[in-house]
Parts: structure tokens; C-alpha cells; sequence
């Protein structure tokens, strides 16, 4: 550490340096008056030890593995082992996905990432009259338990973990993914995975809601409840900024709005009767790596931070483990271009590298056709090389949290850390975030990042290279992976032939019980598995739930 | 253009996609370029979209989808206007859509289909030239 002495010292070296520099800038102008990073934040010329002079390193940083976990949540992190590259993948058929599953499986990776199509998302089953257009397209069709048997065949759920990109039937996924486990003779106790199940920022920037808020949250906290006993090893929900920066907000945004929906859903299990220690250690969450490199890095240092304090301060946890932000990454698909897509092979990279010098705990990188279609076989090959390239020839993961004590990155940390706890501040004063939400205070804020970046881009104050500098004629890639429309006929007679032959009276039974435990207190996990088990549809489930609790409406984004 | 009414938009997001954000940064900057612009909210079907935007009476509708779905429900909402007699309305498509299918949502009747990258700009100057 340098003496008080040595900084008057200094201050008056970088004083007399400034001057000279200031002197020489009329001859040799800067590129811009003022540098600013994505969020708004000025970005100095220079950053020395004056800048972080007020840093403790034992309360700001401390040592990786421990609080407040600003180097990482693990002592070694990738000198131990590297994060898991997880690819997010399905599309189509049940069958389909499940050989694209097993080829994965066979190429040796030992995790699943599972897309849904947009009706099984928003609770329709294929035959409904909202899904025409939509089966199979973004994701795989599931109906019923009979479609995740088929998913999961072959799969030994006690062999891999599974992460389901799924939010307002999470409870309705788990309990079918529970179910097929059962058939495999699989104990849920071995059950190893993650549902998404963050309603919180569906409301605000992706849009797959079903029911209003409370109820939602309801759902929400008795998957905490549920699997605290039943599903120990299960992180029952991925509290989501990734889709909060793709809909356009900033870094410092991403962090604040994800940060307040972690705090309402752990307010809100608190207020349900849970301890914080016995569903805190199984919260995880997931960042979007943007272009911005320096700062994307001490984005996810300041969440770590930051998250561990609330955890520690706030709600008084006293396991470490409930107090460590272990996240998955996503890169930037919002930042690939459709034109020069091959450009986006270098965008993604430098994102993938950004999450790893920031300590993600999985990663999945972009395909570089995404801006034009579902991505090719040879693209997710390239992406998933690129996480290979960084892990195996970079050298990069041969130390922890190499960025650590740069001038530069601890101070942005903390200037990340500042301005995300004055928006969660705001956030209490309106009433948390789901009040936030329903006001409509978080979607206008986004809203107002991504006009103005698009305004940005269009003044070429920010650059793309290949969108609006450095543009060449080229042609589109040919040969886009599509999908086959006639999957809805094949889900639909699929559901046809199960409602005949499916015992229809216990059907019944099981969604009167699910009908009246709605309506009541009870933990909704219990009928739905019954539900589920019975062979009752996605579509059937969520209707009856959509009758007790009704559905959500956007708030105007205009008014 | 009419210089007593301001070119009316109904900007709207057909089927399931939840991803609004292209939308919404187009209607700003319509609103900007001093249009009036409606906006559905997302799940429409293309029956309310065609509703609204006669009801509305509007000079365009700016649909946007990133799901895929673009090749029932564009094609879907121009038999609607049509069946309506109100496919005097110019109709644009927006998002991820492969340039390969462009041909056929033209044949149906979408004036224009908008990739990714393309300048809000472009589109107002698009709609300015069509909407007298």
C-alpha cells in the first residue's frame, strides 16, 4: 500500500503530468471531448493510484472465495477447473431436440441447456389458437409429461444437469422433469439443474408473463420451498439480467434491476415463511457479456460485491453461500450484426473473454449467424471453439481475477456499484420491484437506454464496424436452419391421441385439486406434480391457474 | 402529405414473441419524426391487429417478430385487411427475417420488410414517400 506521504507526492507528479499533457492537447487533440462507457460513466484519461486510494482492500475486495467476493466466488475459480460451457439449445420436436441432446452428450458435455417454443412459454398447448405460427420455432414443443419422457429419453437425469430457460410455468416444467426422473427410478434428491423461474424481468423486457405479479411470486417461492426439501441440489431460479440488457438497458442498469428483482424475490420468501439460509445458497443469476470490455468486467465484480452485501446486511444471512452471486453468462446477441456476420465471431469473443476475467461460472457464446435465423451447426461450432480458444490458449484462467487491482477496473467497480445502489435505492422509495414493475419505472427506464443508443449508432456517435463504418456489399449465408411447420401437426395429433387414452376422470381430479389449492395457500408444487403425473397438458394446467389468478397486462410504454 | 393530420401508425407485435425493444425504439423515433403512433402491446393476434388498426383509422401498420412466426401471421393479417377492404393501409415487417422469404411476404402485399441495422430514418423517409 502507498504511504500518505507517497500520495501527496504523486498527486503532485500526475499534476504536473496533466499540465504538460493539457498544454500539448491544442497541437494534438483527443478523438472526443468527453469518453463515456455504455452507462454514462466518464472514463478518464489516465487512472493511477490516486483514483483508488479510499480502496479497502479487505472490505472492498477481500480474497476470492470469500466475502464480499469481488475476485470470485471459489478460492482457485478456473485453475481448479474451468466454467461450464453450455450451449443453449432445441428447437422443433421432442424427438429432435433429443438427438441434438445426445450428440451434445456424446461430445462431452456434461450439461443441458433446454429452449421451449413460445406456447409452451405463455402456458398453450400446441392445438391452442394463439401457438399457429409458433411451434417448435424458438424452442422445443412440450405439452405434456409424454414430451419431456420423450426429451429425456435415453438421458440419465442423476448424469447431467440441466438448465430450463423456462419462467411462468417453471413450477409446471420442474414437476415434469421431476416426474420423468421418478420413471428413470432417479430420486429428486440427485436432481441437479436450474430453472430460470424469474417472472420479475419477463414483465419488464421479454415478455413471456402469464399471470400478474403476485401470484407469479407466489409460484415462485414455492419452488424455493419445495425444493429446499425435496430438490436440495436444485437452483431454483436464475434471476436474470441478460434479457434487461438485451431489451437495451446499460451495464449499471443491468446490475441495479436484476439486483432489485433478487431482493423482491428474497423479500418475498422471507415474507412467506422461508429462512434465508435454506434457500438462499441455491439462488443463482445470469448477466449478458456487452461490448464495452473494461466495463462489462467490473460489472460482474460490482454485482458480486454488491449482491453479498445485501445478502449479508439486508437480510441478515449468515451461510457465505447465500451470500455468493454464482452466475451463467450469456454474450451480447443484441450486439451481432446481420450485416458482415462474420464479424460477430470477434464480437463474441471479446465478450466470452470479458466474462471469464469477470468470474463467470458458465458461459454460453453466440452463434454469429443469430442476427438472421436459429444458428447453423457449423456456427455454434465456431462459438463454442471461441470458449475453447480462451480457456485452452489464452492463459487467461491461469490466475484468479487477473483484473484485480487495476486502477482502472476497481475504480469503475465502484462507480458501477455506487450508481446501481442509488437505482435500488430509488426502487425501495417506489416500493421494490414489483411495484417498479407495475408502475412501469423500470421498462421506461430501459426503454429510454435503447432509444438513446440507437440514436447513438445512428449519429455514429458509437461505431459498428460493418453496420455504419467500414460497409462492403456482401451476400447473405444461404442455407438457414429452419424449422419443419409441420411439427404442430405432429404435437397436435400427439395431444389427441393422449387426451384418448390418458385416464381423463383422474385428470379431472387432479385439476379440481389444483383448481382449489389456487385458490387457497397451499404449495402449488404438490397438485402440479399430481397434475403432472396424470398426463394433464401444460395448457390444461395453466388455464385452470389462469381462471383463479387471471392474466397480465403490459403497462402502456407510451402513457 | 397532409399538412392537417399527422401520418397515423399502428405499431404492433403479432403472436407470442415477447421481444419488443425493436419496436418500441421505432415507434420513439415515428413519434420524433412527427407521427402518431399506436402501439398494441405484444400478443396480437392478426383479428385485433386489422380491428385496431381500422378503428384507429391508420395510415400504416409497422409489424415486428423475432420469433418466426412471420410466415403465417404477416401473410395472415394482409388476408384480414383484405377481407376488410382496408388494404389501402401500408403495411412494413420488421425483424428477424431471412432474406429469403422477403419474395413472398411482398407478394402478399407487405410493402417492405426492415432487417436488422437498419436506421429509423430509413424507415420514416419510407413511410413519408408512400403516405400522401
Amino acid at each position: 500500500m502507498t504511504e500518505k506521504n507517497d500520495f501527496k507526492r504523486l498527486q503532485a507528479r500526475q499534476d504536473a503530468w496533466n499540465e504538460g499533457v493539457e498544454k500539448k492537447l491544442a497541437k494534438y487533440p483527443e478523438r472526443k471531448k468527453i469518453f463515456l462507457n455504455t452507462s454514462g460513466i466518464p472514463v478518464k484519461r489516465l487512472y493511477s493510484p490516486l483514483d483508488t486510494r479510499d480502496l479497502d482492500y479487505l472490505s472492498g475486495l477481500g480474497f476470492p472465495g470469500e466475502f464480499p467476493f469481488t475476485r470470485g466466488v471459489q478460492p482457485t475459480m478456473y485453475r481448479g477447473r474451468y466454467w461450464t460451457m453450455r450451449q443453449y439449445a432445441g428447437f422443433a420436436t421432442a424427438e429432435e431436440s433429443n438427438r441434438r441432446f445426445r450428440f451434445l452428450l456424446e461430445q462431452g458435455q456434461t450439461g443441458l441447456s433446454v429452449a421451449f417454443d413460445l406456447p409452451t412459454q405463455i402456458g398453450y398447448d400446441s392445438d391452442h389458437e394463439m401457438a399457429i405460427g409458433e411451434v417448435g420455432k424458438v424452442g422445443v414443443a412440450i405439452d405434456s409429461l409424454e414430451d419431456m419422457e420423450v426429451l429425456f429419453d435415453g438421458i440419465p437425469l442423476d448424469k447431467v444437469s440441466t438448465s430450463m430457460t423456462i419462467n411462468a410455468p417453471a413450477s409446471i416444467l420442474l414437476a415434469m422433469y421431476i416426474a420423468v426422473a421418478e420413471k428413470q427410478g432417479v430420486n429428486p434428491e440427485k436432481l441437479r439443474g436450474t430453472i430460470q423461474n424469474d417472472i420479475l424481468k419477463e414483465y419488464s423486457s421479454r415478455g413471456t408473463y402469464i399471470f400478474p405479479p403476485k401470484p407469479s411470486m407466489r409460484l415462485i417461492t414455492d419452488v424455493f420451498a419445495f425444493c429446499s426439501e425435496k430438490v436440495p441440489l436444485w437452483n431454483t431460479i436464475s434471476i436474470s439480467g441478460y434479457h434487461i440488457r438485451e431489451a437495451g438497458s446499460t451495464a449499471v442498469q443491468e446490475v441495479a434491476f436484476t439486483l432489485a428483482n433478487g431482493i423482491a424475490y428474497v423479500q418475498a420468501a422471507l415474507d412467506a415463511g422461508l429462512d434465508v439460509d435454506a434457500f438462499g445458497p441455491r439462488l443463482s443469476f445470469f448477466f449478458n457479456a456487452h461490448l464495452d470490455f473494461f466495463e462489462e468486467v467490473a460489472k460482474f465484480r460490482a454485482a458480486r460485491r454488491l449482491w453479498s452485501r445485501i445478502m449479508k446486511e439486508r437480510f441478515g444471512a449468515k451461510n457465505p453461500r447465500s451470500m455468493m452471486i454464482r452466475f451463467h453468462t450469456q454474450t451480447a446477441g443484441c450486439t451481432l450484426t446481420a450485416q458482415q456476420p462474420q464479424n460477430n465471431i470477434v464480437r463474441v469473443a471479446f465478450q466470452a473473454l470479458a466474462a471469464v476475467l469477470g468470474g463467470t461460472q458458465s458461459l454460453h457464446t453466440n452463434s454469429m449467424d443469430e442476427a438472421l435465423c436459429l444458428p447453423s451447426e457449423e456456427a455454434v461450432r465456431i462459438a463454442l471453439r471461441t470458449q475453447q480458444i480462451i480457456a485452452h490458449e489464452t492463459g487467461v484462467a491461469d490466475t484468479v481475477d487477473p483484473l484485480g487491482g487495476s486502477y482502472y477496473i476497481e475504480t469503475l467497480t465502484d462507480e458501477i456499484c455506487r450508481r446501481a445502489e442509488e437505482y435500488i435505492r430509488k426502487i425501495d422509495e417506489i416500493g421494490g420491484a414489483v411495484s417498479a414493475v407495475e408502475k412501469g419505472f423500470i421498462q421506461k427506464e430501459i426503454q429510454e437506454s435503447a432509444y438513446r443508443y440507437q440514436k447513438e449508432i445512428e449519429k455514429e456517435e458509437r461505431i459498428v464496424v460493418g453496420l455504419n463504418r467500414y460497409l462492403s456489399d456482401e451476400e447473405r449465408p444461404g442455407r438457414l436452419l429452419r424449422v419443419n411447420p409441420a411439427v404442430r401437426t405432429a404435437q397436435m395429433e400427439r395431444l389427441e391421441s393422449l387426451r384418448s387414452k390418458r385416464d381423463s376422470r383422474r385428470v379431472r381430479q387432479c385439476l379440481k385439486d389444483l383448481r382449489r389449492a389456487a385458490g387457497g395457500t397451499e404449495n402449488l408444487m404438490f397438485p402440479i406434480l399430481e397434475a403432472v403425473r396424470a398426463y394433464a397438458t401444460l395448457g390444461e394446467m395453466c388455464s385452470v391457474l389462469r381462471e383463479v389468478f387471471g392474466e397480465y397486462r403490459q403497462v402502456s410504454p407510451f402513457a | 402529405m397532409n399538412n392537417h393530420r399527422k401520418i397515423r401508425v399502428l405499431a404492433a407485435k403479432p403472436g407470442l414473441d415477447g421481444h419488443d425493444r425493436g419496436i418500441k425504439v421505432i415507434a420513439s423515433a415515428l413519434m420524433d419524426a412527427g407521427m402518431e403512433v399506436i402501439y398494441t402491446g405484444l400478443r396480437q393476434t392478426p383479428k385485433q391487429i386489422v380491428e385496431a388498426a381500422i378503428q384507429e383509422d391508420v395510415d400504416v401498420i409497422a409489424l415486428s417478430i423475432l420469433s418466426g412466426a412471420h410466415d403465417y401471421l404477416f401473410p395472415k393479417v394482409m388476408e384480414l385487411l383484405r377481407e376488410r377492404g382496408a388494404d389501402d393501409i401500408l403495411v412494413l415487417g420488421g425483424g428477424i427475417i431471412p432474406e429469403e422469404d422477403v419474395p413472398a411476404l411482398k407478394a402478399c402485399g407487405i410493402a417492405e420488410i426492415f432487417g436488422p441495422g437498419t436506421p429509423t430514418t430509413t424507415i420514416i423517409d419510407f413511410i413519408r414517400s408512400r403516405v400522401k
